[in-house]
């Protein structure tokens, strides 16, 4: 079982991203199940939505507590929200910013790092701060669970509101192309 | 029925493939009710039910399903529509849940006593007040006592398929009954899980032809009266009455058998198969059960697993059919264990716990054997009921079993969350 955790603010497509990135597990012969946590819709509030892989039959259907992997698709949100909460060790963080590695504040669960200017690409391809498909190239690149072709079909299966298709294969293609991968050696402690 | 019983019970006939796809409940929903080639759906949107009436209004615009669409004023004139859609002969759909069913409810308590066979999803959802948009069974159990056939599913492919079995158990000449499909707000109507979409083909195969409403029909050339005032206090009005009641009463009756005949058939020509009324998840040799009621069974099925592992004799028993009562196939299941421990996603307020567990007490007293028991509620307002929930509800109930006096209070699972 693999369970990734997507943290977004309303209206940036998080929820959606973890439901394309599901259909392109399902379409890798994986199960999948994805969970959007519940609130009213209220573009700008944190959201949260739960992502589960497995080979078998996945038959819990909750919220996921101890993620493997948490995806943000949002620079600012680690100001108001604790994205780490219950992070198994050696996790792995898929982060929109524009900061370098030495400038972020990890905790010690984590141990790579996937780091994509998510903000400066949306706005170039869609003139808004959209990075829901750009964070699912930056996942693909930086996990390798899932392969850019699946996530490419899943994308033509899906119906998008704000943006037309071509410009989220862009995004998912930069996305993957210009994420910036780092692993976290961990000193023992002394 | 035993887990093991439903594997060997799969295709016996070979389906056409069947395209795998990744749907929410909600849109597994829409997508049972196209299979199922209604005439006729009404509907009005409500939270958590919205997307479903979306997907269903997107299939009837993209022409992949041939059915009029009544965008109505509110819940009470959709199913007021489908009942004269019904009395038409067409074969009619809904959904709705919380307030628009309250809203429902005048014609909503009409239509198994006109014994139309309309379905009506509930996108379940607790109730208010205090304010909440969010999943729990409140509105389902509150209403459970209006004459409708209840049925709850545990995930998203047996919302799919459920809701297409729905159309052939409520018109079943000796049912002749509504359904409900009862499918949890949130974690199904939200959740979007791989399934497997049956072919068209053998679905209509499964249907047969359509012979909705045969014995009452809004005909020209036929009139007749519907719905009648059955006359005073004395006389023959009382005995009329009394016919209709007790037809419902052998309809419902009626419904237990229909129920495991149609999900034979569905494992025979689709190939995936449901325990129709109980489940028996790893019961045969267990000492001590705990109950469960739709999407919270995958988390207690795991749980189970982990505490088999640990050497705990425990099984669990899913109840998919609520209404009617499953009281015989029940009292099979709970004749194997010596302790119960249920779990209620909404509360019996008459009672002080959860509306499962007041039932069941009914059917352990039918037993003739005093079984320990005890009453737990959690997932309200949406709330989770996770793995270590489940681990509290499976100590508390093995303590039963070893001789700790049972609650006369409810357990609330979320109480602090």
């Amino acid at each position: 079982m693999y369970e990734v955790r997507f943290h977004g603010r309303g209206g940036q497509g998080s929820v959606m991203a973890s439901g394309i990135l599901a259909a392109a597990m399902v379409e890798e012969g994986k199960y999948a199940v994805s969970i959007p946590s519940f609130g009213f819709e209220r573009r700008g509030a944190p959201v949260v939505s739960f992502l589960r892989m497995s080979e078998r039959e996945i038959r819990q259907l909750t919220n996921i507590y101890q993620p493997d992997c948490i995806v943000c698709v949002d620079p600012t949100l680690t100001k108001s929200v604790d994205i780490f909460a219950g992070m198994k060790a050696g996790g792995t963080l898929v982060q929109a910013t524009h900061r370098p590695l030495a400038e972020l504040t990890l905790p010690d669960c984590v141990s790579t790092v996937g780091l994509l200017d998510a903000v400066k690409i949306a706005l170039e391809i869609f003139k808004r701060p959209i990075t829901n498909t750009l964070m699912l190239g930056a996942f693909a690149r930086t996990t390798g669970v899932v392969s850019l072709d699946s996530l490419k079909r899943a994308l033509e299966d899906s119906d998008f509101r704000d943006a037309g298709l071509a410009q989220n294969m862009t995004a998912l293609e930069r996305g993957y192309a210009e994420t910036v991968v780092h692993q976290i050696e961990r000193r023992a402690a002394a | 029925m035993t887990t093991e019983t439903l594997e060997k019970a799969v295709a016996t006939e070979v389906p056409r493939k069947q395209k795998v796809i990744l749907a929410e409940g909600n849109e597994a929903a829409a997508l049972g009710v196209a299979l199922a080639r209604p005439d006729m759906v009404s509907v009005y949107p409500i939270t958590p039910q919205s997307s479903l009436v979306e997907h269903l209004a997107k299939l009837i615009a993209d022409g992949r399903m041939d059915a009029d669409i009544v965008d109505a004023e509110g819940e009470h004139s959709v199913l007021s529509v489908l009942q004269g859609g019904a009395l038409a002969g067409a074969r009619t759909y809904t959904a709705t849940c919380g307030p628009g069913l309250a809203f429902m409810f005048e014609p909503y308590f009409r239509t198994p006593g006109m014994r139309l066979p309309i379905v009506l999803t509930i996108v379940t959802r607790d109730g208010i007040t205090p304010q909440s948009v969010w999943g729990g069974h409140q509105d389902a159990m509150t209403v459970r006592e209006a004459g409708w056939i209840q049925v709850y599913c545990e995930n998203v492919q047996e919302v799919l398929d459920t809701t297409v079995m729905a159309f052939k158990i409520a018109e079943h000449h000796d049912v002749m009954l509504p359904v409900n499909v009862c499918l949890d707000g949130n974690y199904l109507s939200y959740g979007a899980s791989r399934v497997e979409l049956p072919d068209q083909a053998d679905v209509d195969a499964f249907m047969g032809e359509k012979d909705v409403n045969w014995h009452v029909a809004l005909d020209p050339l036929r009139p007749m009266a519907v719905d009648p005032l059955t006359g005073g206090t004395t006389g023959k009005g009382p005995q009329t009455f009394v016919r209709y009641r007790k037809g419902q009463c052998r309809g419902m009756q009626n419904a237990l058998s229909v129920i495991e005949e149609v999900h034979a058939d569905w494992a025979k020509r689709i190939g995936r198969s449901f325990a129709p009324l109980v489940e028996e998840y790893r019961l045969d040799d267990a000492e001590f059960a705990i109950m469960t009621l739709g999407s919270m069974t995958g988390a207690a099925k795991d749980a189970i697993d982990e505490a088999r592992d640990a050497g705990k004799k425990v099984g669990l028993i899913k109840i998919k059919t609520f209404s009617p009562f499953p009281v015989e196939a029940l009292k099979k299941s709970l004749a194997k264990v010596r302790a119960l421990g249920v779990i209620d996603r909404s509360v019996a307020f008459r009672w002080n716990c959860g509306p499962m567990y007041q039932e069941t007490l009914g059917v352990l007293y039918r037993l003739g054997r005093h079984i320990p028991s005890m009453s737990f509620i959690g997932g309200l307002a949406g709330a989770d009921i996770t793995i270590p929930h489940v681990h509290r509800v499976i100590a508390d109930t093995e303590a039963l079993l070893n001789g700790a006096t049972a609650p006369t209070e409810p357990v609330w699972l979320n109480e602090k969350d």
